[in-house]
């Protein structure tokens, strides 16, 4: 287990612990996970099904609270946030790009993009959304809804909507695991292109080993703890 | 809600649901159109009365007497001085002698040139002055028309026989209503048969004044008024009059409105139904934008907005179309209404109509809205593994709070009362609470149920899974239904109560006013035209003089007594030795014959010993008798059934006190159908004019006639319901449709053919339609009985034949509706629906 300098550290999770009611009995889904992640580092959380990688996603992007321990954010406890402080930290702070893409359906391509811009009020909502749709190849499909889109275009507007308020971290969640491979490496390289050229964080759950081995660091989940923190190693995507 | 962004994401987030919204709007449109057309309607009313209550009472003032005036009032009466006009008027059989047809009249008899402002209205014009000369008359256009008769034919009024020269459509003083019941027939006052006006008739005198410019009649009438008092005259004025339809108008409008309120509830109900499902759909891109950074309030407030534009469209589609509708009721209520009035849009009912608009819509919207709060931002990436519980919290119950106490503001503005306001909500209240409990009860006896066909085990689960439609559809159909029928049932029940009345051993005809010397030649015409003379009652005219040993004079001063009418009335009682089959002894011991010792015993009707003279058994009371005072003690109460044709009476006295009294009398005999009565009627008019017919054909035809214009009224406000009910009806399926479709295409899926799938729908929209219609029958046969019982006193009679045409007829309607809002979706490829409508 290694803890990052606190000065460089955007994300520091310490004995972070989740526990859900399922019907009347208790389930431990997190159990005491402390980790910090560091300025423009890229760390892949990967691990089985139900080890507890989306759990811990959304804890430390403050979608909901842990039973315990402590989540800071940019320098923000979570915990003493109320929900509307959460999102307001959300919005300022942080990228989402979903499995399932995740698109409003009844909005454009540009206008699912300049959604979060348009959150905090900026005027260059509509420019900077052109542009990322640009960056992601999108621009002669900006006024297409998601249901005229592929999956694959989808997850681009997706990439597109996660980076238009610059956000010091990007959380991903498995993002090309509802592509197919082809379709799936596009969609890799373009994250990993946009997290470099925008100076990006980015905390990744994923079943995918290039995705896993092209991050700095690897962090290993098993039913709900921290097994590994390293650098990538093939071998522990391959037996998942 | 000034944040551009909101309205922006409001605006963007109704694509692909706008018409859809739009469909959901219109049951509100409909709702506001009815406030905004019943509003107007009232304000412009008003307006009418105000500007033409002069003309509608057609004088200053007017005095008013049941009998000839005294010295003393004909005293008053010169030193009122200005312009003067009398008026006779009495009930009395016309007949017509080309045509043999005879009917009961409002003889109206004048002198002067009343009225001195507006006009009668005749066709044709010159009539209203030309009947004055000579023996001529006007006669109302609807009994002219009635019996075929034509201008320059003859009218006999008592003896005399008169040239019809005009068809009358319009008198001051004088409602469509009233002249239903009693068309008038205009003569000249120095032309009626005086034989008409004689002892026992019961003629209303009248003087009518056009007051000197510096007279005040409100003044006038303050300083009269005790003294005319005194000698049983009343006195009106044009602020009286006005008053008087104010209230009346009001009362009208108020009840009106109310149904409008009810329509408008309805559409606020669909609406809240609506947005409901539509904010479920709406539960991903919710999470997705809180995911996004959107504070809780903010995404509320994108849904809100929606709504309230909703209810601005609906408010604006709603004033337009109610400004329309308003010459729509305008006409339905013509009928009732003796004046001209223009219909014009009214300021405040477009405020209103706006307002309830925009709250209604805000107020059944804001519940389901409230749903977004809980929405967690995890939903965006995974299924919550925890559902958060639907209970109630406290903003849940605040907003319930705010939507019953807005509820029950509105209806306390629109009733204008807060009694009634209140009363309607509460009642409004009770029959949706009662709808409610039905749909519970009947969505659980379907969750218990459990078919082997799987069609119907698939229909019947739809009724109780999430996401169903079985309480919208209940209570939009239930109320329709329970609206409808009510008035039909309770239609029905009048109509068996008159049917009953003349069962085969009844009299179905009334002779009055026959005078003593008359009874035997008219016993000798009814028994010449073959019928009996079932029962012949003496009628004696008089008054309360004391009540114990003080007079009502000395009553009317003490504050403390409650004077009522029936202090002040005068009476027509009659004496026998034996109760009659219409009455049953309640209290005490009725005695037959007087045996001349003691206070004469007699016998006081239920209602009235209970009600307004607060008597009882062992009480006296002092009666004058066309001047001759007679000292009674009430020896029994009577309960009487007044739905019965005959001659019935609050007071009954023994033989042997009122033998020598000056009497009148009423004869009863059975003819026994339509052409016997009318030959009987011709002779009686021609033999005996001033004898009065009263049949009970004539009742049934005046409470057809009168029913069918305040059945067309009620029929034209339920329409506003029924459109609701039907508007809603489509929302709540279309609804279903979006919730059914995903399922439809799995099972297509599956292999499920087209008429298995069609048949699931039919049996769902099968099972609510019979649901819903079985609870709104339930409540109709419940509330028409109720008021079979505690307003008509009648025994309820069912109508089985409507209730079965309406049990079959809305469920089918509903099926009939479902089916074709299902047609297509077969055809259609799963993907092509999944991604289309699944996903919008």
């Amino acid at each position: 287990m290694q803890r990052q300098d606190a000065v460089s550290v955007i994300l520091d999770v310490s004995g972070l612990t989740k526990t859900y009611l399922s019907g009347s009995r208790p389930l431990t889904v997190l159990r005491d996970v402390t980790f910090a992640v560091s300025e423009r580092e890229s760390v892949a959380v990967v691990g089985p099904s139900g080890s507890g990688k989306t759990t811990l996603l959304g804890l430390c992007a403050g979608l909901d609270a842990p039973t315990s321990g402590i989540v800071r954010l940019a320098g923000l406890d979570l915990n003493t946030l109320s929900e509307d402080e959460r999102a307001a930290a959300r919005g300022r702070y942080l990228g989402f790009v979903f499995q399932t893409f995740q698109l409003i359906p009844t909005l454009t391509a540009l206008e699912n993009v300049m959604v979060p811009a348009e959150l905090r009020r900026l005027r260059s909502a509509r420019a900077r959304a052109e542009a990322l749709l640009k960056d992601v190849g999108l621009e002669g499909r900006a006024s297409h809804y998601p249901a005229q889109l592929s999956g694959g275009e989808q997850q681009r507007v997706g990439l597109a909507r996660a980076f238009i308020n610059r956000p010091r971290i990007l959380f991903a969640d498995e993002p090309t695991g509802n592509l197919d491979t082809q379709t799936g490496r596009t969609i890799q390289s373009l994250l990993f292109e946009l997290n470099r050229s925008a100076g990006t964080t980015l905390l990744i759950v994923t079943h995918d080993l290039e995705i896993a081995t092209r991050a700095d660091r690897m962090l290993q989940l098993q039913a709900g703890q921290v097994v590994y923190d390293g650098a990538p190693r093939q071998d522990l995507v391959r037996v998942q | 809600m000034l944040d551009p962004w909101i309205w922006k994401m409001a605006w963007r987030e109704s694509k692909g649901s706008r018409r859809r919204l739009l469909l959901f709007m219109s049951s509100m449109v409909v709702g506001v159109a009815a406030l905004v057309a019943i509003n107007s309607f009232g304000t412009n009313l008003s307006g009418a009365v105000d500007d033409q209550a002069r003309e509608l009472f057609g004088a200053d003032l007017s005095l008013e007497r049941s009998g000839p005036f005294g010295q003393e009032t004909e005293a008053v009466i010169d030193s009122i001085g200005g312009e003067q006009a009398r008026r006779v008027s009495l009930l009395s059989m016309v007949l017509f002698p080309e045509s043999g047809a005879s009917r009961l009249s409002m003889v109206r008899a004048l002198e002067g040139e009343y009225p001195f402002y507006g006009s009668i209205v005749a066709e044709p014009p010159e009539s209203v002055v030309s009947y004055r000369q000579g023996r001529r008359a006007l006669v109302d256009r609807s009994l002219l028309r009635t019996h075929g008769i034509g201008l320059g034919d003859s009218v006999q009024v008592g003896l005399r026989r008169y040239e019809i020269v005009g068809a009358l459509t319009r008198t001051p003083r004088e409602t469509a209503a009233n002249m239903l019941i009693s068309p008038p027939v205009y003569v000249s006052l120095s032309e009626l048969d005086t034989a008409l006006v004689a002892f026992g008739s019961r003629a209303t005198y009248e003087v009518y004044f056009r007051l000197d410019p510096e007279l005040d009649a409100e003044k006038l009438r303050e300083e009269l008024q005790e003294r005319l008092r005194e000698q049983d005259v009343g006195m009106d004025t044009v602020e009286e009059e006005r008053q008087e339809w104010s209230e009346a108008l009001e009362a009208v409008s108020r009840f009106l409105g109310l149904a409008g309120f009810m329509a408008l509830l309805l559409g606020g109900l669909g609406v809240g139904s609506a947005v409901h499902v539509y904010i479920k759909r709406r539960l991903r891109t919710v999470a997705v934008l809180r995911c996004l950074g959107t504070s809780v309030l903010r995404t509320v407030r994108i849904y809100l907005a929606q709504a309230v534009v909703m209810g601005l469209l609906a408010g604006v589609a709603g004033c337009v179309a109610g400004t329309l509708m308003q010459s729509a009721v305008a006409r339905v209520m013509v009928d009732f209404l003796p004046f001209e009035f223009e219909s014009r849009p009214s300021p405040g009912a477009l405020v209103l109509g706006m307002g309830a608009g925009l709250s209604t819509a805000l107020l059944f919207a804001l519940l389901p809205l409230l749903a977004l709060r809980r929405v967690s931002p995890l939903a965006a990436i995974r299924i919550p593994f925890e559902e958060k519980r639907p209970g109630r919290d406290l903003y849940q119950w605040t907003v319930c709070g705010v939507v019953a106490a807005g509820l029950t503001a509105m209806a306390m503005l629109q009733a204008g009362s807060f009694v009634v306001g209140a009363g309607y909500a509460v009642a409004l209240g009770a029959a949706f609470g009662l709808l409610w409990l039905v749909a519970q009860a009947l969505t659980r006896l379907a969750r218990r149920l459990a078919p082997r066909a799987y069609v119907w085990r698939q229909g019947l689960a739809n009724l109780h899974r999430p996401n169903n439609q079985t309480l919208l559809m209940i209570m939009a159909l239930g109320l329709g239904t329970f609206l409808i029928m009510t008035m039909v049932l309770t239609e029905s029940t009048l109509l068996a109560g008159f049917a009953r009345a003349s069962g085969e051993d009844r009299p179905d005809v009334v002779l009055f006013d026959v005078q003593p010397d008359q009874i035997p030649g008219v016993h000798e015409l009814v028994r010449e035209q073959d019928l009996p003379v079932m029962d012949s009652s003496p009628l004696v005219s008089m008054r309360i003089h004391a009540m114990g040993s003080v007079p009502v004079d000395t009553l009317r001063a003490d504050t403390t007594f409650r004077l009522t009418w029936a202090h002040r009335r005068e009476y027509r009682a009659t004496y026998r030795a034996a109760l009659t089959d219409s009455e049953r002894l309640v209290q005490g011991a009725f005695t037959g014959t007087y045996d001349g010792s003691g206070l004469v015993p007699v016998s006081i009707e239920r209602e009235l010993a209970e009600g307004e003279l607060a008597v009882g058994v062992g009480d006296t009371i002092v009666f004058d008798v066309q001047g001759v005072l007679v000292s009674s003690r009430i020896s029994s109460i009577r309960e009487v059934d007044w739905q019965q044709t005959r001659a019935n009476f609050f007071f009954v006295f023994p033989e042997n006190v009122l033998e020598e009294a000056p009497q009148t009398h009423a004869v009863m005999t059975r003819t026994g159908s339509d052409e016997k009565l009318a030959q009987f009627q011709a002779a009686m008019a021609a033999a005996f004019p001033s004898v009065t017919t009263i049949s009970l054909r004539l009742i049934l035809d005046i409470f057809d006639e009168i029913y069918s214009r305040v059945r067309l009224v009620v029929r034209f406000m339920a329409l506003f319901s029924i459109m609701t009910g039907f508007l809603v009806l489509v929302g709540a399926i279309m609804t279903s449709r979006f919730q059914r479709v995903e399922e439809s295409v799995l099972l297509k899926t599956l292999g499920a053919s087209r008429r298995q799938v069609l048949a699931i729908v039919a049996t769902e929209y099968l099972v609510l339609g019979v649901l819903a219609t079985t609870a709104g029958l339930v409540l109709a046969v419940a509330s028409s009985a109720a008021l079979a019982a505690f307003a008509f006193d009648l025994p309820y009679a069912a109508a089985p034949a409507s209730l079965a045409a309406v049990f079959l007829l809305v469920p089918g309607l509903t099926v009939g509706l479902g089916l074709y809002n299902s047609r297509g979706m077969y055809a259609r490829q799963p993907l092509e629906v999944l991604r289309s409508e699944v996903q919008a």
